[in-house]
């Protein structure tokens, strides 16, 4: 992996706008049992503006930032030897339905552990007003030859 | 429905406290149906052929499916999605998930540090399928009143 990777920011993607099915089907499909994630009613009652996507929704959008950093032209980022190592979310607010969000991602960090690498990817995630909700931080183990 | 959730009290609650517990019975839809709601149409996570091609023991859940329904026994708790700050998790096993009788995982959630000053209460998860845990360092941040 190109270690000069290190401190790039990638442009930030196209805007996502988190429709309220959508947000239904993960919860769903992440076994969320929470009314607040599946019906509008509930999640009105609770003080939000429409249904309030499960913690790990954000992925959805950090995918496409992740796109654009394995397909960088001097990434060196084998992808079928791409392994995912660990996760994290930390929100500002939780994401809602009806939210247009951004997502920026930086590479914070490169590192060679014998014939493996380690990419840090940290995406901040912001909506339309350029507030911050989450920031998405993945970290990328690259397997190398056995 | 206009349930008010009933919030856990921040007080009340002391390091080592098991606040929730689930099991999950996964099965072979329930990766299709991640893959389509997440985006992550991966084909090691439903077909068996390619999974063995690259050397894996069967299809394998979708680590991201694991660490969305592993939170949710917290969700449940805490009575409101919104009130998980932090959410993280390392991939240390992989989850087989068999065509025929899928995957059984279970979650155990408890009090892992109390912050009085914020009112967060850190829980750590302990997440096993096959008698062995399948993330490390499973830490959800829960802000309370």
């Amino acid at each position: 992996m190109n270690p000069e990777l290190q401190g790039r920011v990638f442009p930030p993607t196209e805007p996502y706008l988190v429709g309220r099915e959508k947000v239904r089907e993960f919860a769903r499909a992440v076994f969320a049992t929470n009314p607040i994630n599946l019906d509008p009613e509930a999640a009105k009652a609770a003080g939000y503006d429409d249904v309030v996507a499960p913690p790990t929704f954000a992925v959805v959008v950090q995918e496409h930032s992740l796109a654009k950093l394995l397909a960088e032209p001097d990434a060196g980022i084998d992808f079928t030897r791409v392994v995912h190592g660990d996760q994290r979310f930390t929100s500002t607010r939780p994401i809602v339905a009806g939210d247009l969000l951004t997502a920026t991602l930086t590479v914070s960090s490169v590192k060679t552990l014998g014939a493996h690498s380690m990419v840090t990817a940290e995406s901040s995630i912001t909506d339309a007003a350029g507030e911050h909700v989450v920031t998405a931080v993945s970290t990328l183990v690259v397997r190398g030859d056995e | 429905m206009s349930v008010t959730p009933q919030l856990p009290a921040f007080d009340a609650l002391t390091v080592g406290d098991v606040v929730a517990e689930r099991e999950f019975a996964l099965t072979r839809d329930s990766l299709v149906r991640y893959a389509g709601a997440s985006g992550d149409f991966n084909p090691i996570h439903y077909r068996d052929d390619v999974a063995a091609s690259v050397g894996l023991p069967g299809v394998l859940a979708h680590g991201m499916l694991t660490m969305g329904f592993a939170v949710q026994p917290v969700v449940d708790w805490a009575g409101d999605p919104g009130r998980v700050t932090d959410y993280q998790v390392r991939f240390t096993r992989p989850v087989v998930v068999d065509p025929e009788t899928g995957a059984s995982v279970s979650v155990v959630a408890k009090v892992g540090q109390l912050d009085a000053e914020a009112r967060v209460a850190r829980i750590d998860l302990t997440v096993a399928f096959d008698g062995q845990t399948v993330l490390g360092k499973a830490q959800v941040r829960v802000a309370l009143d």
